[in-house]
């Protein structure tokens, strides 16, 4: 965190985004734990740093695709907890009246354009979105949220090509957390770092530090500014871990020894948090009574979303086409 | 403007088709590989003039990647575009299928309503070209058998006219495939802007006595067998399909009702195929009425060969239409 931090508004919207993501998994957790609610959950506990980071520097009216490990990506662009958690419940009052579920969240008023459960499959249609916004002349900007797994996937090099040669207003944003799925980053991936696979496409390729939400932030802004311009995009690495596996449940049997622990002590929510007050940024009273507000926000979203009704059986084959759809 | 009473091909039909949609919508985009005029205006043709006039904002040649190409049509359409994209051959759809299937699909679907895709995906098939296996296969049935997509196949110039036009101005993704047998027939322009609804057939010829329900470039081949067995007395009502999925049930019951005995022709492989579907939802809906067994004239469970004979072989003939309407009969 070397360079000017920004203004206390930004950094308190930072602080509020990852407090937000940590809290939120913490409880989904725990109610999974509990037997009281059953899914494939993907956490991305330890990521925080990223979402919170790059949507500090967005627009409100900019695009996101978002993968199914994007739950966070949601809830730092402002997806409304309560209709997320409805949604991650299956009820009526989630944010696609239960029939995306975790892995497909959408929200178009809060920019969340399209979550995908294919891996790889964000970068084709942010480089659409990108494509509105260039012939539309609306000065939007799309972020492509993916993993490091989706880099060896076909569609992130035809996408990265596309995007160059057409200067897409797009920002390539890959959380690197070491692992796709089961496998090692560099038992399945042929360069040492995502961002050397710009040079094939002709853009930057920044690796970034993903656990300093500042140096996410930096990044992002410049690779927003880039796009704006109609310079064309970014690929953007930024290096993280998760904290609990490819799905929760995971039994980590594939990670080295100690490698998860270390990774924890560098938990990247409570380090930003120490920052705040070492620096003067903020006291501890300040940012306890965020943590209260947002954990009061929490409660009353899972309340929400437990009290929600189920769809309507009308619901199975509405929706399908223009035709049946309400 | 007037239509033009002069006939025109499929592929001048089509090229119209775009520019007017192009011309009466500044929302309608359209791309695909060696599109623009600096690479030739299409492979076949079909998209000649429409950058030069539309500019090549809107109107684009693309890299090869199908996967590319589906998928900024489907992040444009999500946000007010109506795309149409040029995929060369529907077998080249394969590699884009994750976007076709999974998204262009089910994203209506998933986000409860919140997003639609408006998508036309032109792509241009058909056997007897001598193109071999992987560049000729009719694969309409798979994308019917995806809830959420609209599978279109025309019959002739003037309906693919009308019928691409309504795909264009379709809320749904709309898969529209261009026989390629067909791209060189006549046919009379419609008027401007002309729409013929999806999800409607098109009785072509009335008769009493069989109905051969069909599509794409086996109208023309059921139309002649139709001729041919008026002679002998037999009378054939051919049913167009125009659109595959969703599918008019009620013009073929009716058809059915009236006849009593059905054949179904497609170029497509005969297993699981359209063909099968038709007839199971004529057995659900009208059994007890059908008085001979439903006839299906296909291409066979086979690729699509490429040696002469064998490719001649593959394709629904008019004799394998005329006999397997014969057997409907005694």
């Amino acid at each position: 965190m070397n360079q000017d931090p920004p203004p206390w508004l930004v950094l308190e919207g930072i602080f509020r985004t990852m407090t937000l993501l940590k809290l939120h998994d913490e409880r989904f957790r725990s109610l999974l734990k509990a037997g009281r609610v059953a899914m494939p959950y993907y956490s991305w506990r330890g990521q925080e740093a990223i979402p919170a980071g790059v949507s500090a520097a967005l627009q409100p009216d900019d695009y996101i695709c978002t993968i199914y490990r994007g739950l966070h990506d949601s809830l730092a662009r402002g997806v409304p907890l309560r209709e997320l958690w409805a949604e991650l419940l299956g009820k009526v009052t989630g944010t696609c009246k239960g029939k995306g579920g975790p892995m497909h969240i959408t929200h178009p008023k809060s920019g969340v354009m399209v979550t995908t459960g294919i891996v790889g499959s964000s970068m084709p249609i942010a480089n659409g979105l990108a494509l509105a916004s260039q012939i539309g002349g609306d000065g939007r900007v799309t972020i492509a949220a993916f993993g490091d797994g989706a880099s060896n996937i076909g569609a992130f090099h035809e996408s990265l090509n596309l995007a160059s040669i057409w200067k897409l207003p797009v920002i390539f944003v890959c959380s690197n957390n070491l692992y796709g799925e089961h496998t090692k980053f560099e038992n399945a991936t042929a360069v040492d770092r995502v961002a050397d696979r710009a040079a094939s496409y002709r853009m930057p390729g920044i690796r970034v530090d993903g656990n300093d939400p500042l140096e996410v932030y930096a990044v992002a802004q410049t690779a927003i500014a880039r796009a704006r311009r109609g310079e064309g995009p970014t690929l953007i690495e930024a290096m993280t871990f998760r904290f609990y596996g490819h799905v929760f449940g995971d039994q980590d049997t594939y990670m080295g020894a100690g490698e998860r622990a270390a990774a924890m002590a560098k938990d990247p929510v409570p380090a930003f948090r120490q920052w705040l007050i070492s620096s003067g940024k903020a006291t501890e009273a300040v940012l306890a009574r965020i943590e209260t507000e947002i954990t009061a926000q929490i409660d009353d979203a899972e309340q929400f979303a437990i009290a929600s009704p189920f769809p309507d059986l009308v619901e199975l084959e509405t929706d399908i086409y223009a035709e049946r759809s309400v | 403007m007037m239509p033009e009473n002069k006939p025109v091909t499929l592929v001048a039909a089509l090229n119209r088709a775009l520019h007017d949609a192009l011309a009466a919508d500044e929302k309608v985009i359209a791309f695909g590989e060696d599109f623009a005029d600096r690479e030739g205006g299409g492979v076949f043709g079909v998209s000649k003039g429409l950058s030069t006039q539309f500019g090549t904002s809107r109107v684009r040649s693309t890299p090869i990647s199908e996967q590319a190409i589906i998928g900024a049509a489907i992040g444009a359409s999500i946000v007010g575009f109506r795309p149409v994209v040029e995929i060369m051959l529907m077998n080249f759809t394969t590699v884009a299928m994750d976007m076709i299937v999974n998204h262009a699909a089910k994203l209506r679907y998933m986000s409860g309503g919140q997003t639609h895709v408006p998508i036309t995906i032109r792509t241009a098939t058909g056997a007897g070209f001598g193109i071999g296996g992987q560049h000729s296969d009719m694969l309409e049935a798979w994308f019917a058998h995806t809830a959420g997509l609209k599978v279109v196949v025309p019959s002739n110039p003037t309906d693919a006219y009308g019928l691409l036009t309504s795909c264009i101005f379709d809320d749904d993704p709309c898969i529209f495939i261009e026989p390629l047998g067909l791209l060189r027939s006549q046919g009379l322009l419609p008027e401007p802007g002309h729409r013929i609804p999806l999800g409607k057939a098109n009785i072509v010829r009335e008769g009493a006595d069989v109905t051969a329900v069909c599509y794409g470039r086996q109208v023309g081949d059921c139309l002649a067998a139709a001729d041919a067995l008026a002679q002998e007395g037999i009378r054939v009502e051919v049913v167009d399909l125009r659109t595959i999925s969703p599918m008019d049930m009620r013009t073929i019951t009716t058809s059915v009702r009236k006849t009593g005995r059905v054949v179904i022709v497609h170029e497509a492989v005969r297993s699981f195929g359209v063909g099968a579907e038709i007839s199971a939802r004529i057995s659900e809906q009208l059994f007890g009425l059908i008085r001979a067994p439903i006839q299906r004239v296909c291409g066979f469970d086979s690729p699509v060969p490429y040696s002469k004979p064998l490719e001649t072989a593959f394709l629904p003939s008019r004799e394998r239409i005329k006999d397997a309407i014969r057997a409907t009969i005694c």
